[in-house]
C-alpha cells in the first residue's frame, strides 16, 4: 500500500528556534496514527507545514496517487485536495446558524462564481440534516453557532470536517473539554472513519490515545523520536527520559 | 427564499416607492411644487450616496475589509459620465457655432474646436487619447463600470495577493486614493486638473428640458439603482456566497482551510462593490453639475465609512439609513438652515459647530452605540445582541463585535 | 613680454602725435555738447588720446560735472567752485552742466579704464577692474595686460584671471584663445561660464550647400532632430521656398472668394472635407484669383535638396571644441553638487517626516493602533508656539518654552484621548480608526472656531533664519538644519527611552506579547497609555517644528498624516529603526522624483505612493518586520 502522504527531511525554524528537524513521517490511505509529544515538539508547527500555512526551509511534502507536492499550494487548494484540520480550539463561525456552518463546509465547487450560483436542494438539504444527526446537532439547526455549547462547537466542528469528506484528517487535541462519555463517543468516531480514510490524532492525553488503539509516533524537538505501538513506544527509554525527565 | 431570508428587502423598496412618488407629486415639474428643484436634486444625491454607503456595507459590513479609499471609485464612475456630458455638450455648442461661418466646418475643425473649447483652461488644445471615446454615450457608459472595475480589480488583487489586511489595508486604500487624487489634480493628465468636469448639468440633447423635470428624472434613476442594487446585495449576501464572505470577516484563516480562496472572494466582493459605487457616482455627478479632483481626498472615502457606521454595518438597510441621515442632516446644517442655540454667554452657529457635533457623535456612536441607527430598527424588530460576554465574534479585526451582532 | 611692452610704449607715447585737448574739444564741440550713443565713440576716443587732462575731462563728464560756461569754455565743476577744463584755472563765472545719458556714460567710462587700470588709487583699480568684469571690448586687452602687475595681490590676481577671460573673448590668435580656455578646467565660476556659453551660440542654417569654412555644430537630420514644418519654416525664412498655407488662411481665402453659394465651382456645402476644400483652392489659384500654395510633393522636394544644421558663430573649430569639452567638465561638477545638494533636501525631508511619523509608529507598535488624529496633534502642537509666542516676545526664548509646552499638551490631549476613547475599543484598531477619525475633525473644527480659517505665523528667531552653504548651490536654510537635528535628538531619546528605562522595557513587553507582558505583573494600561502620550508629545513637537517653516492652519497636520502613515507602513511596525528607514525612503523618493520631473511636485507624489503600494507587495509587513513565531500567519 503506497503512502497517502509522505513526508520527507523537513526543517523549520524561527529565528534560530528549530521547530521542525529533519522530520520524515508517512501515513497509508486508511490508516488511524496518534502523534504524541510534549509541549515544543513541533505538533503544531507539522501540522502548519501540512496544510501550507507554513512553508518549510527544506524537505518535501508528496500527497496522493502522483506524489504531488503540496509545497507550492495555498491553504485553500490544499485543503480542496482533501485535506481537512480540526483545530484545538473549536473554531466555527459564531455569526451563523449550524446549518449555514455545515453547507459551507459541504464537498461542493469552491470559486466564487459557482458558490454565487449554488442553490440548496434537497439534496444537500438531507446531507446537512444527516451531517446535524451524526454530530448531536439535529435539533439545532437554525441556532447561531455562537450560541452553542464548548462541546457542541466542537462536534459542530467535527461536523464540517466530515461534511468536507476529505482523504485525510488532522484533529489538533479533539478530546480537550469534552465529558468522558463525548471521549468515547469521538473514538468510535474517529476509528470508523480511519477506515475509508487516513486520520492523525494529535494529543496529550495517553488514556485517550491508548482506547484509539493505533500506531504511534513520538515527536521530540522537532524531529521523530519512536514509532510504533503504544506498549512499544512506551518501553523506549528516550521516550521515558523526555517524558519523565532525566 | 431571498423574501423569506431577508423581508426588509420588501419593506425598503416600498418605503423608496413611496418616498419618489411623493416627492415627485410635490415637485415643481409634475406636482404641486411644494419641493423646490433644489432640495429635489438634494435628495437624489442623496439617494446616490446612499447607494455608494451600500456598496461599502457590502464590502466593510459583509467581508469585513474596511476599505478608506471607495469614494475615488465612486467619483471615476463620476468622472467616465461626465467625459460624455461635457464633450457632447461641447460638440453642440461648437457646432452650432461654427455653423455661423460661411464655409462648413470640417469634423477635424470641430474636434479641434471642442477639445479647445473642454481643454483651454488647462493651456492645451489637443484632446487626449484618454478621450478617444468621449464622443460615444454606450462607450462611455460602459466605461464607468469598466475603469473602476478594472482599477479595482489590479489593486485589490496587489493587495489581497500579498495578504494585507486590517489597518494595513486602509492605510494603503488612502494611498491608492490620494494617489489617483493627485494625479488628477495635474493639468497635464488630460482630466482638466483642478477645474475637473462641470457643466455636467446640462445634458446634451435635452436643453430644451428644463432642470425641474430632468431633476425628477435623476431622482426616479437614482432610486431604480438604488432598489436594484439593494435586491443585487440582498440576494448577494443571502446565500451560501454570503456565508462565505462573512465567515471570511470572522475569521479568514479558518475559511481557507475550508477550501474556500479568500483572496478570491475578497476580489470579487472589492471589485463588485467598486462598481456599484462607480454607478452610483455616475448618477450623482449630473445632478451636482461638477466634479473635480477634491471628490478623491482621502477624507470623502473616511466619510463614506463613517455613514455606515453610524447606520449600523453589517445590515444593508443601516447603510442606506446612515448616509441619508448624516448627508441630509449635514447639509440642513451647513447650509446654514438650522437655527443658532444661544446659550447666554455664547452662541453656537452650527455652520461652525456641526463638524465638532458630527465627530463628537461618532466617537460616542463607536463606543456606546455600534450597531448605530441600525439599534432603533432592531428594538422595532425584538431584535438583540447576543450574549457573548464581550467577546467579538471572530478572531479578525472586520469581525462583528458584540454589540453589533444579532442573536 | 617685449610686444606688450612695445604696446604699452604705443599707449603711452600716442599723445605724442596726438592733437592736444584743447584742439579735439574745440574740433567736437557739437557733438560734446549733445552726445548721441550711436556716434561719439569716436570723439571719446579721440579725448582719450589727447594726452594731459583728458582723464579729468573724461571723468568729469561720466560724473555729470562737465559744464560750459557762457562764453563757451568747458569747465569742470567741483562743488560751487569751477575750473577750466584745458587749463585748469579757476573761472569766476557761472557754468551749465551738461548731461550725456546713461548710454554715453558707459562708453566714457570704458575709455578710462586704461588709464584708471593703472591708478595708483587702489579703490579706482578696482572699481575699473569691476567695470572691465561688467563690460569689456576688444580694446581693453592690451590696456589690462599692459597694467597686469599691481602691488595688491589680490588685485593682481583678479587681473590675471580677467586677462586670460578676456583673452578667450577677443585674442585674435585661436592657439592663444584655447590655451586660456584649458587654463580654467575645473573652474566652476560663473564668469567662466559667461564667457564660455556665448562660444557656443549656434544659429539654425538651412541652404542647398553649408558655407565655405562653417563651423557646424551638428547637422539636422529631419524628423528626428527638426520636425517637417519647422524644417520648412527655415526654408521659408531663408527664402529657398514658398510658404506653405495653414488651414485658417485656406478658409480665410475660401470665405473671401464666396459667390453665388460657390468656391471654385464647388458649393459651399461640400467644403466640409479638406480634400474638397484644396480642390476649391486650386480652382481659385489656376483662376489667379490667390496665390498658389505649396504643395505636399513641393515641399518634401524642397526638404530633400537642401541642407539644415547648427553653426557656430565662432568660426574656430579648435575654440569651440576646447570651450565644449570644458563646459562639460562643468556640467559634471554641477551635476554632482546639485545631487548633495538634493541629498540634504531629502535629508531634510526625511526628517521632518521621521519626526511627523515617530509618535505614530510607537502608538502603532505598542498598540496596533492606527491614531487619524495624530495629524491634528501635530497641528495642536504648532497652535501651542503660536499662542506661546503671544505671550514671549523674544523669539528665541519663546521657542524654548513652546517645545516642553507643546509636548505636555499633545501628551496630555493624546491620554485624555487614551482613556476616553482608544482604551474602550482594545483589540479593535479599525473602529479605533474610525473613532479617532471622528476626533480628528472635531479637533479640526475646533481650531477653525478658535483661530479662525487664515494661517497664523509662527516666527522662526532669526538665528534660524539664514541659510547654511556650502559652495555656491548647496545651500541649506539653517531651519532645516535645525529640524534635522530635532529629528536626530529624537531618535536618541527615544533609543534611551527603550533601552535604559523602565517604560521602555514594558513598553518591548507589551509589543512583543500583551498577554504574557500583563501576566509578569506589567499594567498594560497603564503602559499603553504613557506610550501613547509620548507618542502624541513628540507629535506636538513635531508640530512646533513643522509650524516655523510652514503656515499653521487647521489644516495642517492633514498635509502631513498620510505621509507618516506610509512612514509607518514601509518602515514596519514596532521598531524605530524601520521608521527611520521609511522616513528616509519616502523622503529621498519625493525628492528623487522631484528632481526627474521638477515642475511637477503632484506627479512626484504619485509617484511614491505607487512605489509604496508596489513596495508592500515584496515586504508586506515593512523593511523591518516584526519577526518572531506568534506573529507567522
Amino acid at each position: 500500500m503506497s503512502a497517502l502522504l509522505e513526508v520527507s527531511g523537513i526543517s523549520k525554524s524561527f529565528d534560530g528556534f528549530r521547530a521542525i528537524n529533519n522530520l520524515s513521517f508517512s501515513i497509508g490511505a486508511a490508516e488511524l496514527r496518534a502523534i504524541i509529544g510534549p509541549n515544543g515538539a513541533g505538533k503544531t508547527t507539522f501540522m502548519d507545514i501540512v496544510t501550507g500555512k507554513t512553508r518549510p526551509d527544506e524537505g518535501q511534502v508528496r500527497w496522493g496517487e502522483f506524489s504531488r507536492s503540496l509545497l507550492r499550494l495555498s491553504e485553500a487548494q490544499i485543503a480542496r485536495e482533501g485535506i481537512g484540520r480540526k483545530f484545538q480550539r473549536p473554531t466555527v463561525f459564531e455569526d451563523q446558524s449550524v446549518a449555514d456552518n455545515l453547507t459551507m463546509a459541504l464537498k461542493a465547487p469552491r470559486g466564487p462564481f459557482a458558490v454565487l450560483f449554488w442553490r440548496p436542494g434537497s439534496a444537500s438539504d438531507a446531507r446537512v440534516a444527516e451531517l446535524a444527526a451524526e454530530v448531536g446537532l439535529a435539533g439545532q439547526l437554525l441556532r447561531k453557532a455562537g450560541e452553542l455549547s464548548h462541546g457542541q462547537k466542537q462536534w459542530l466542528e467535527i461536523g464540517m470536517l466530515l461534511a468536507q469528506e476529505p482523504r485525510l484528517l488532522l484533529v489538533d487535541e479533539p478530546a480537550a473539554g469534552m465529558t468522558l462519555a463525548e471521549r468515547e463517543q469521538t473514538t468510535t468516531l474517529l476509528r470508523r472513519l480511519a477506515g475509508t480514510r487516513a486520520v492523525v490524532v494529535v494529543e496529550h492525553d495517553m488514556e485517550f490515545v491508548r482506547r484509539l488503539n493505533c500506531k504511534v509516533t513520538v515527536l521530540h524537538q522537532g524531529a521523530v523520536l519512536a514509532e510504533g505501538s503504544l506498549d512499544h513506544v512506551s518501553a523506549n527509554p528516550d521516550v521515558i527520559e523526555v517524558y519523565l525527565g532525566r | 427564499m431571498l423574501i423569506r431570508k431577508y423581508p426588509s428587502v420588501l419593506i425598503f423598496l416600498a418605503v423608496l416607492a413611496v418616498f419618489t412618488l411623493a416627492i415627485t407629486l410635490l415637485s415643481q415639474a409634475y406636482g404641486t411644487g411644494a419641493v423646490p428643484t433644489s432640495t429635489v436634486k438634494l435628495l437624489g444625491k442623496t439617494l446616490c450616496l446612499a447607494l455608494a454607503a451600500l456598496a461599502m456595507d457590502l464590502v466593510w459590513g459583509y467581508a469585513g475589509i474596511l476599505s478608506l479609499g471607495h469614494m475615488a471609485f465612486f467619483a471615476l464612475g463620476g468622472y467616465m459620465i461626465g467625459m460624455w456630458l461635457m464633450y457632447a455638450r461641447t460638440a453642440e455648442i461648437v457646432t452650432a457655432t461654427l455653423a455661423n461661418a460661411p464655409i462648413p466646418a470640417t469634423p477635424d475643425e470641430i474636434r479641434q474646436g471642442i477639445a479647445s473649447q473642454i481643454f483651454g483652461v488647462v493651456g492645451s488644445s489637443d484632446l487626449p487619447l484618454t478621450w478617444s471615446f468621449a464622443g460615444s454615450l454606450p462607450i462611455q457608459l460602459l466605461l464607468v463600470l469598466a475603469v473602476p472595475g478594472i482599477f479595482a480589480f489590479l489593486f485589490g488583487w496587489l493587495a489581497f495577493r500579498s495578504r494585507v489586511n486590517g489597518v494595513y489595508l486602509s492605510i494603503l486604500t488612502q494611498a491608492m486614493t490620494l494617489a489617483l487624487a493627485l494625479w488628477l489634480f495635474q493639468n497635464d493628465s488630460g482630466f482638466r486638473g483642478n477645474n475637473g468636469l462641470s457643466g455636467l448639468q446640462n445634458i446634451p440633447g435635452l436643453t430644451d428640458v428644463p432642470q425641474s423635470t430632468l431633476s425628477i428624472w435623476f431622482l426616479w434613476a437614482s432610486a431604480a439603482a438604488l432598489g436594484l442594487c439593494y435586491v443585487l446585495a440582498s440576494w448577494l449576501v443571502s446565500g451560501k456566497f454570503g456565508s462565505v464572505i462573512r465567515a471570511i470577516r470572522d475569521d479568514e484563516a479558518r475559511v481557507r482551510f475550508l477550501g474556500y480562496s479568500v483572496e478570491g472572494y475578497k476580489l470579487f466582493v472589492f471589485t463588485l462593490s467598486a462598481m456599484i459605487c462607480a454607478i452610483a457616482g455616475a448618477l450623482y455627478y449630473p445632478q451636482a453639475g461638477i466634479i473635480n479632483p477634491a471628490e478623491l481626498a482621502p477624507i470623502a472615502s473616511i466619510y463614506l465609512a463613517v455613514w455606515v457606521a453610524i447606520g449600523g454595518r453589517g445590515r444593508l438597510y443601516g447603510a442606506v439609513i446612515g448616509a441619508v441621515f448624516v448627508s441630509l442632516l449635514s447639509s440642513w446644517f451647513t447650509g446654514g438652515k438650522a437655527p443658532d442655540l444661544n446659550l447666554g454667554f455664547y452662541t453656537i452657529h452650527w455652520v461652525d459647530w456641526w463638524q465638532v457635533l458630527l465627530g463628537v457623535a461618532f466617537v460616542l456612536v463607536t463606543l456606546f452605540a455600534p450597531k448605530g441607527l441600525s439599534s432603533i430598527i432592531d428594538a422595532v424588530a425584538g431584535l438583540r445582541a447576543p450574549k457573548r460576554h464581550g467577546a467579538d465574534l471572530g478572531p479578525d479585526l472586520g469581525a462583528l463585535r458584540e454589540r453589533e451582532a444579532e442573536a | 613680454m617685449r610686444r606688450i611692452f612695445l604696446c604699452l610704449l604705443l599707449i603711452f607715447a600716442l599723445p605724442a602725435w596726438a592733437q592736444d585737448l584743447e584742439a579735439v574739444l574745440a574740433a567736437n564741440r557739437a557733438q560734446i555738447e549733445k552726445p548721441s550713443r550711436q556716434t561719439i565713440g569716436p570723439v571719446i576716443a579721440e579725448i582719450a588720446a589727447s594726452g594731459d587732462g583728458a582723464v579729468a575731462f573724461l571723468e568729469a563728464w561720466g560724473d555729470r560735472r562737465l559744464g560750459l560756461t557762457d562764453d563757451g569754455r568747458f569747465a569742470i565743476i567741483e562743488g560751487d567752485a569751477a575750473t577750466d577744463a584745458v587749463t585748469g584755472a579757476p573761472l569766476a563765472g557761472e557754468a551749465k552742466a551738461l548731461k550725456p545719458n546713461s548710454g554715453v556714460r558707459g562708453l566714457i567710462a570704458a575709455a578710462l579704464v586704461p588709464a584708471q587700470l593703472a591708478d595708483p588709487d587702489m579703490g579706482r583699480r578696482r572699481a575699473a577692474l569691476d567695470a572691465l568684469a561688467r563690460d569689456a571690448t576688444a580694446e581693453h586687452l592690451p590696456a589690462l595686460r599692459a597694467a597686469l602687475d599691481d602691488p595688491d595681490p589680490v588685485l593682481a590676481a583678479r587681473k590675471q584671471r580677467l586677462e586670460r577671460l578676456l583673452t578667450i573673448r577677443f585674442d585674435p590668435e585661436p592657439a592663444a584663445r584655447v590655451a586660456a580656455i584649458e587654463g580654467f578646467a575645473g573652474d566652476s565660476g560663473s564668469d567662466v561660464q559667461a564667457v564660455l556659453n556665448p562660444i557656443l551660440t549656434t544659429t539654425r542654417f538651412a541652404g542647398p550647400a553649408l558655407p565655405e569654412g562653417a563651423n557646424v555644430a551638428r547637422q539636422l537630420s529631419i524628423g528626428t532632430e527638426l520636425t517637417e514644418a519647422a524644417a520648412y519654416r527655415l526654408l521659408v525664412d531663408a527664402g529657398l521656398a514658398a510658404p506653405r498655407l495653414s488651414d485658417a488662411e485656406q478658409k480665410a481665402a475660401l470665405s473671401a472668394h464666396l459667390q453665388d453659394g460657390q468656391v471654385g465651382n464647388i458649393p459651399v456645402a461640400n467644403l466640409d472635407s479638406p480634400d474638397a476644400r484644396d480642390r476649391a483652392y486650386r480652382a481659385l489659384a489656376a483662376a489667379g484669383a490667390v496665390r498658389p500654395a505649396a504643395s505636399a510633393d513641393q515641399v518634401d522636394a524642397a526638404l530633400a535638396a537642401n541642407i539644415f544644421a547648427d553653426l557656430y558663430t565662432e568660426p574656430s573649430p579648435e575654440v569651440t571644441d576646447a570651450a565644449r569639452a570644458a563646459l562639460n567638465g562643468l556640467v559634471l561638477r554641477e551635476r554632482a553638487q546639485q545631487g548633495v545638494d538634493l541629498a540634504l533636501d531629502a535629508l531634510s525631508l526625511a526628517s521632518i517626516y521621521f519626526l511627523a511619523a515617530i509618535g505614530l509608529a510607537i502608538t502603532f507598535g505598542v498598540m496596533g493602533v492606527i491614531n487619524m488624529a495624530h495629524g491634528e496633534f501635530i497641528m495642536m502642537g504648532a497652535y501651542t508656539g503660536y499662542v506661546v509666542q503671544g505671550f514671549i516676545a523674544n523669539r528665541t526664548l519663546s521657542l524654548v518654552v513652546a517645545l516642553p509646552m507643546a509636548f505636555l499638551v499633545t501628551a496630555l490631549a493624546g491620554v485624555v484621548l487614551y482613556r476616553l476613547v482608544i482604551r474602550h475599543l482594545a483589540k479593535r484598531p479599525l473602529e479605533t480608526l474610525l473613532a479617532t477619525f471622528g476626533v480628528s475633525i472635531a479637533l479640526q473644527q475646533l481650531a477653525k472656531n478658535i483661530f479662525g480659517t487664515q494661517a497664523r505665523p509662527l516666527t522662526a528667531p532669526d538665528w534660524l533664519g539664514g541659510s547654511v552653504g556650502f559652495g555656491e548651490i548647496v545651500q541649506i536654510s539653517t531651519i532645516r538644519v535645525a529640524i534635522f537635528v530635532l529629528a536626530l535628538l529624537f531618535l536618541c531619546l527615544f533609543l534611551f527611552i527603550t533601552k535604559r528605562t523602565r517604560l521602555g522595557l514594558n513598553m518591548r513587553a507589551v509589543t512583543q506579547n500583551p498577554g504574557m507582558a500583563a501576566s509578569m505583573g506589567i499594567n498594560p494600561d497603564r503602559v499603553a497609555m504613557l506610550t501613547f502620550g509620548l507618542g502624541s508629545g513628540i507629535a506636538g513637537i513635531a508640530g512646533v517644528a513643522i509650524g516655523l517653516f510652514a503656515q499653521v492652519t487647521s489644516e495642517l497636520g492633514q498635509g502631513y498624516i498620510v505621509q507618516s502613515f506610509m512612514t509607518v507602513v514601509v518602515g514596519g511596525v514596532g521598531n524605530i529603526w524601520g521608521t527611520l528607514a521609511g522616513a528616509a525612503l519616502i523622503g529621498g523618493l519625493q525628492k528623487g522624483i522631484e528632481v526627474l520631473n521638477p515642475a511637477n511636485t503632484l506627479a512626484a507624489q504619485t509617484w511614491m505612493i505607487l512605489f509604496i503600494i508596489i513596495f508592500i507587495q515584496f515586504r508586506p509587513r515593512g523593511i523591518f518586520p516584526t519577526r518572531g513565531r506568534f506573529v507567522e500567519g
